[in-house]
């Protein structure tokens, strides 16, 4: 079931990278697509997931509003000509705990205002974060953990 | 004139155009401005990713071809996969070869590399 639905994503995304949706293109991602799945089946069959729907388009829409603010802000950032920065590196306390999600946050970090992921501990408990505005670590903490870990643990719950 | 859809679409195309563009301008200044590499990347990651993005749809409208229109969006997509991955490996990159941040820095609570470990990097 999964592995349909994911065969056929990836059917799609061919059809739009090569930019043709003939039939025979199709069958050819189809195929193309089944192959790498058969590669990656073992990963695969061990990272099934539930998702709620809505709660995941609504974390996309938040992300989509973030970036824009993101960027505006660096943009705006650039053109002062005493840039204020109080740059730092914050250590974050995680509570995901699944790998994908971990990854998720730390890339939605990244792309989000003033603040970029660096690293992740060894035992996967602490994201070390670099923030252009640090001189409040504690409340940058608490905005990603109502903010984007909350969306994350809503959007893919256990 | 804005009833024309030609003309609506032209605008529309010039308007991603030039804030695309303005975007990656101000990347670049940003990428040549800021004091040390950690704070380069917010520039780079962030407003690049945003002007190249513009850009791409721009190209995708102006198309007016379903097929280009969804390779456009398909790169944009790719890019949002790609750009905070380059970013968060430069950075760490640095911090593990021992790159201090900026002196205006406040704060590094991300733990050091031992003096032997830097060197053999």
């Amino acid at each position: 079931m999964t592995f349909l639905m994911v065969n056929v994503l990836l059917m799609l995304t061919w059809a739009a990278v090569s930019g043709s949706f003939t039939i025979p293109n199709l069958l050819l991602g189809l195929a193309v697509g089944a192959l790498s799945l058969c590669l990656v089946r073992e990963q695969f069959a061990a990272a099934r997931h539930r998702v709620n729907p809505v709660k995941l388009l609504v974390l996309t829409a938040v992300f989509f509003k973030e970036l824009s603010l993101s960027a505006i802000k660096v943009a705006l950032l650039v053109i002062r000509p005493d840039m204020q920065l109080r740059p730092g590196i914050f250590a974050f306390p995680l509570t995901l705990t699944r790998d994908f999600e971990i990854t998720l946050l730390a890339n939605l970090i990244t792309l989000t205002p003033g603040t970029l992921s660096v690293d992740v501990s060894e035992d996967r408990k602490t994201l070390y974060v670099h923030a252009l505005d640090c001189h409040d670590p504690a409340a940058e903490k608490r905005a990603i953990s109502t903010g984007f870990e909350r969306r994350i643990r809503e959007a893919f719950p256990l | 004139m804005a009833t024309d859809p030609d003309m609506a679409m032209v605008l529309v195309v010039s308007a991603l155009l030039v804030i695309g563009s303005l975007f990656s301008v101000l990347a670049a200044l940003g990428v040549l401005r800021f004091p040390d590499l950690y704070t380069r990347m917010h520039a780079a990651s962030k407003a690049g990713t945003i002007g190249s993005g513009l850009l791409l749809l721009a190209a995708g409208i102006h198309a007016m071809d379903i097929a280009i229109l969804l390779r456009a969006l398909a790169g944009f997509a790719f890019f949002l996969l790609t750009a905070p991955l380059s970013a968060h490996l430069l950075a760490k990159a640095a911090h593990q070869a021992g790159y201090r941040l900026t002196n205006l820095s406040v704060t590094d609570q991300m733990p050091q590399p031992s003096p032997q470990k830097s060197r053999s990097l």
